[in-house]
């Protein structure tokens, strides 16, 4: 076995997002030795793509804004599933996240009285997302980079070395949690001692060792055929807990955008962002129809337009005319523009049309929408001033995720595991509003940095030790591609680009927006085909820098991560938020406080995955704790009524 | 719809050396390069190594030149290209290369650490900060910078001569002295840290003769040459070269006192 | 030592070894040379018009009009010019042509300013010749030391072309009478000097310098907001720089070539009333 490189720090973070870089800030801050171990260049994370803004009720638009009107509009964007303590905590501490960022050199917007600007956005009662035009995540990044460059050259100044007690392994993928492997079964054994990794640009591996690591990688959109998310997102974190021993909760939740681009190829999934509907964009089928107005559920009928006339009617004189339908929430739009693809009445590429270009003249759309007018023109190379976008649903954000304890972030059951942002579940409920998501990075990524620092301080002088057996074992499964389909298995090796792409399509239809209970064993059946055919993925040429094999070992991952979501998928028998049943299309209060936990089927056999129909994850239900009595206070009666079974509603 | 045939030259190699390779490969409507070097990696060259990570034109990782210009290939679209030319695409070539189009571009984040950070000002706390939207205007032009590293790439100074890398800190790091010293509540000056000043005796504002080839490639379409690097020149002529401003406030700051 | 072992000699810039090991000095295929080689070719041909006419001495005064080229004309030997830019700073002992005094601040205003020293840094020093291009040079050192060190004096020259634009508006303003000297006459050369005069302004109030003084040098706009407008007016004149620079190039060019027409014979200029 080859001499793997070893280093020792206090914690590990895994992931280089907002999350992470907040997490790790928070704990060099706190005093531990921090490592960042991030996929691509720091600076690069998917958090760059947030355009919204950061949700935080810090009540510059509004000053009736407080965090309990914020906690209940997370509540019930997330149909009441969220992890209530979590959703609390983020509403509180939110502003002071924001606030903070500006003491770090952000420069948000401004309002007229030089606060930071706050503007509104879907299920927000008032104006709440402080943003920086449409790149807020970019503002976001930078001003967390540039306060980690900060910090070092604070260490610079008193040890002159920048590295000395936070630094960033770019470029480099974590592919196993290390765990302390005690015999005496006594509470040492099971606590996190590292990660092994590898660095991309050379292949080498190395061992960091610590006894907290926070993982903070992100989502898992790559695992579908359309998505809004980057190449990063291919669900390393949910995997890497999940083979630590850690459940994922509520895989099924995962939250489909209605409109993003699906031509040009070059641009399929990227957001065309909510506004150009609010701002008049209609939708149409390829027979020129608008067809939004046959799929007003019965619920919305009172609130929605009838006819087109008092549609257009709205966009200037909203107080006397319904809402045009194309402006019902995300998840019926997207069913609705599923539906009409389905019934052959789709766009040439398999979405429908957005068209402003014969609502409103050219200089209009480009003064109203200047980074959708961008955005497509030269991403895409087309005038949307003078022809229709064609559009269709894509991959956007997964909700479930680790199940973590709210306070500490830790990841239940592998002590000296955190996770915090995307890869964390329970925060969102069933569905996450717009802008939560940059808020959410910052509240817990703070606790889970403050946390795992605590942690690892107890332990500073009983570090767990690094088991060479598991370092081995991991070396081993990071080289096999490159020996894949030579060690005289069963068929022939198989190219990875082509595993991912059957991966993806095989998600995107069978485990997409609307699901069938057929279609979800159909999955389970194709992925337990692709697992097999991915043990065979081999790569060509040498360790430095191998795209190929690079996804070759997250193909692992993504196929871990997928089988959650379809194995929960399809026992959850609702309709919730971000998990649509064709079959189960209503929401059950039955399900309300069912929680659902993935865990690995067989800890100690690896993945060997020999057998296709039992598959690698195994599904618990568990039952939510009750919300507490002085929350579910912020509610009305007749709505909690809607959400909480009766037993719930007279404790 | 319709798609061709399109020839390739893709530079392969490492440090070692290397060379442009031939490639024909399938085109189709509405692709751009990157699409192009993705079919690669797919279908011919596996390890085709290449950087790429959002290809919405927001993260800046997938830069290299295409037919000798510095371009972000998710931004570089096919059509603009004639289905006859063959179309070249190499490695930034003011870094060092790692292998096929990735270079190590370690220059810029050490460049990044030698600009002071932002300091905060004494006596305000989270939440008390006031800035109006004309002030932050200027700053929040730079902070679109998607760090693409194009700029870097391009600027002359560094790329035709590799000595120059250690005075000079480039135009997106002069940018960032830029950002700051605009920063309505930065308050490295009360510290003593005079930002114009160090732009020319730290950073190598001195080097740049803004001929503009940074303004030229970055994708944001920042004004880099006329917005950050030209006003930080006159910066520091206000410290260096102006005895008037000099005199000004020198008497200011007595008569202040 | 043996021939053809020795490494590929280290010969900087793009070609330095650890770079990507490409022999071409750069890829561009489209036609990068014409930009830089369209400026040397105009700035050539004024400097060849403006050399000429500089030391030509003759030719420059056909009343109402004085060329831009001698004005304010400084020195005893100028053509008296009846209420016109004359101001015998000099006195007797200049022999040369009196343009050469006062050419001076408008030369070393454009020669420092920020676009001309992108436009001649290309198209001369071919440093870059053009963006990607590899420059011929072994060495660098751009702005960090004499002589191009004297770059930073450029808002002296800007001061200076106050000025001088200032006298230019006075012989425009002479421009509006007729050959003798009455007021309330115009030519086809008052509408030449008046274009030229607001191409001068807008050239000059456009510069860089000038933006930073009237208030690109503050940190809060919001606390200035008389000079916060003035500073957005020059900012949108500077967007322009360039155009600005070849436009008033040419029509200072133009305005000192009608004179020479006009006072040398060629033809008279046409009177509108």
């Amino acid at each position: 076995m080859s001499v793997v490189d070893r280093q020792e720090w206090d914690v590990v973070v895994v992931g280089a997002g907002g999350a992470g870089l907040r997490a790790a800030i928070e704990a060099r801050e706190r005093g531990a030795r921090t490592a960042v171990i991030c996929k691509s260049l720091f600076g690069k994370a998917h958090t760059v793509m947030a355009e919204g803004g950061i949700a935080a009720a810090m009540a510059n638009a509004n000053e009736h804004d407080t965090w309990q009107v914020h906690f209940r509009d997370t509540m019930r964007g997330g149909k009441f599933l969220n992890q209530w303590r979590m959703a609390e905590l983020h509403a509180r501490e939110a502003p002071d996240r924001v606030w903070e960022l500006e003491t770090w050199g952000a420069l948000f917007d401004r309002t007229k009285d030089g606060r930071i600007s706050q503007r509104n956005f879907g299920g927000h009662e008032y104006p709440r997302l402080a943003h920086v035009g449409d790149r807020t995540g970019l503002e976001l990044i930078r001003t967390l980079q540039q306060k980690i460059v900060a910090l070092q050259q604070e260490d610079f100044q008193e040890t002159g070395d920048y590295e000395s007690r936070l630094k960033v392994f770019q470029e480099c993928t974590v592919t196993r949690i290390l765990k302390d492997t005690a015999s005496d079964g006594g509470s040492a054994a099971g606590r996190v001692s590292g990660v092994f990794a590898y660095d991309r640009e050379t292949g080498r591996f190395f061992v960091l060792q610590a006894p907290a690591v926070v993982l903070a990688t992100g989502g898992i959109g790559k695992s579908f055929k359309v998505t809004s998310n980057s190449l990063e997102y291919t669900g390393d974190g949910h995997a890497l807990a999940l083979l630590a021993g850690a459940p994922l909760l509520n895989m099924e939740f995962v939250q489909f955008h209605p409109t993003g681009m699906v031509w040009p190829p070059s641009v399929k999934g990227i957001l065309v962002t909510e506004s150009v509907r609010g701002d008049g964009g209609v939708l149409r089928n390829s027979e020129d129809k608008r067809f939004m107005f046959d799929y007003i559920p019965e619920v919305f009928k009172e609130k929605y337009a009838e006819s087109e006339e008092e549609a257009d009617r709205w966009y200037e004189d909203p107080d006397h005319n319904r809402r045009p339908p194309e402006l019902l929430p995300r998840d019926e739009v997207a069913r609705a523009i599923n539906a009409e693809v389905k019934a052959g009445r789709g766009s040439p590429h398999g979405g429908v049309f957005l068209d402003v270009s014969t609502r409103m003249p050219a200089e209009v759309v480009r003064r109203r929408l200047p980074s959708m007018y961008h955005q497509f023109k030269e991403l895409a190379d087309v005038d949307i001033t003078a022809e229709a976008m064609e559009v269709g649903p894509t991959c956007h954000y997964v909700m479930g995720g680790i199940a973590v304890d709210s306070d500490t972030a830790a990841a239940r059951g592998v002590p000296g595991l955190y996770a915090a942002g995307e890869v964390a579940g329970g925060m969102h409920g069933s569905n996450r509003l717009g802008g939560n998501s940059l808020s959410d990075l910052l509240v817990f990524g703070r606790r889970a940095g403050r946390h795992a620092a605590e942690y690892a301080r107890a332990l500073a002088h009983r570090r767990p030790p690094v088991d060479d057996a598991q370092v081995g074992a991991a070396s081993a499964e990071a080289l096999r591609p490159f020996s894949a389909g030579a060690e005289g298995e069963a068929g022939p090796r198989e190219n990875p680009y082509t595993l991912h792409q059957e991966l993806q399509q095989a998600m995107n239809d069978l485990v997409g927006i609307i699901r069938r209970e057929g279609e979800m064993e159909q999955a389970l059946h194709k992925l337990a085909e692709l697992r097999v055919r991915a043990r065979r993925a081999g790569v060509e040429g040498h360790r430095q820098f191998n795209p190929g094999w690079h996804l070759a070992l997250d193909l692992r991952n993504m196929l871990l991560v997928s089988e959650c979501v379809a194995r929960a998928a399809l026992e959850r028998t609702e309709s919730r938020g971000g998990h649509t049943r064709e079959d189960h299309p209503r929401m059950d209060r039955a399900w309300r406080n069912v929680n659902l936990l993935c865990t690995l089927a067989d800890p100690a056999g690896g993945l060997a995955a020999t057998d296709p129909a039992r598959g690698q994850i195994r599904l618990t239900r568990e039952t939510t704790e009750p919300i507490r009595p002085d929350l579910l206070a912020l509610f009305e009666k007749e709505e909690l009524v809607k959400y909480l079974a009766e037993e719930e509603l007279y404790e | 719809m319709s798609s061709y045939e399109a020839r390739f030259q893709v530079w392969r190699g490492d440090e070692q050396g290397g060379g442009l390779k031939d490639f024909t490969v399938e085109v189709n409507d509405g692709e751009v390069v990157l699409d192009i070097v993705h079919r690669l990696q797919a279908t011919q060259a596996p390890d085709l190594a290449v950087r790429w990570n959002c290809k919405a034109g927001k993260c800046g990782s997938c830069s290299a030149e295409v037919n000798g210009r510095p371009r972000l290939l998710c931004m570089t679209r096919m059509s603009v290209f004639d289905r006859a030319e063959t179309i070249t695409i190499t490695p930034l070539r003011a870094f060092p290369v790692i292998r096929d189009l990735v270079t190590d571009v370690g220059f810029n984040y050490q460049k990044a650490r030698e600009v002071p950070a932002f300091v905060p000002p004494p006596g305000l706390g989270p939440g008390e900060y006031r800035m109006f939207q004309e002030d932050v205007d200027r700053p929040q032009e730079f902070r679109k910078c998607i760090e693409c590293f194009l700029c870097q790439n391009t600027c002359h100074v560094v790329r035709d001569h590799e000595e120059n890398k250690h005075a000079f800190a480039g135009p997106r790091y002069l940018m960032r002295v830029a950002e700051l010293d605009m920063h309505p509540l930065d308050a490295a000056a009360e510290t003593g840290l005079d930002r114009g000043r160090t732009a020319q005796d730290d950073h190598g504002l001195g080097y740049c003769n803004i001929t503009k080839c940074c303004t030229e490639v970055c994708p944001e379409g920042i004004k880099i040459t006329d917005n950050a690097l030209i006003p930080l020149k006159e910066r520091a002529v206000d410290r260096k070269y102006d005895p008037l401003v000099w005199l000004g406030s020198k008497i200011r700051r007595r008569s202040g006192a | 030592m043996a021939t053809g072992t020795e490494p590929q000699q280290n010969s900087g810039g793009v070609r330095t070894r650890t770079r990507a090991a490409i022999a071409a000095p750069h890829l561009r295929t489209d036609r990068w040379w014409l930009a830089p080689a369209a400026t040397a070719a105009g700035l050539l041909a004024f400097v060849v018009y403006s050399t000429w006419r500089a030391f030509a001495n003759a030719h420059y005064y056909a009343a109402p009009y004085v060329s831009p080229f001698y004005s304010p004309c400084l020195a005893e030997n100028c053509r008296t010019m009846r209420a016109g830019p004359n101001a015998d700073l000099f006195g007797s002992w200049w022999g040369i042509s009196p343009a050469v005094i006062i050419l001076i601040f408008p030369l070393g205003f454009r020669l420092t300013c920020y676009y001309y020293r992108k436009a001649y840094y290309r198209a001369f020093w071919a440093s870059p010749p053009a963006c990607a291009v590899a420059e011929p040079h072994r060495t660098y050192t751009g702005e960090t030391r004499f002589p191009l060190i004297l770059q930073n004096i450029h808002r002296y020259f800007f001061y200076a072309a106050l000025l001088v634009a200032g006298v230019l508006t006075y012989d425009t303003v002479l421009a509006f009478r007729d050959q003798h000297y009455r007021w309330g006459h115009m030519g086809l050369g008052t509408l030449v000097f008046l274009a030229n005069i607001l191409l001068i302004w807008a050239y000059t109030l456009s510069c860089h310098s000038c933006r930073h003084i009237v208030g690109g040098k503050l940190k809060h706009f919001s606390r200035h907001p008389v000079r916060y407008r003035a500073w957005q007016f020059v900012g949108r004149l500077n967007a322009r720089h360039m155009q600005l620079a070849w436009a008033s190039l040419l029509s200072v060019a133009l305005a000192d070539f009608y004179v020479y027409l006009v006072a040398s014979g060629v033809f008279d200029d046409p009177r509108f009333f």
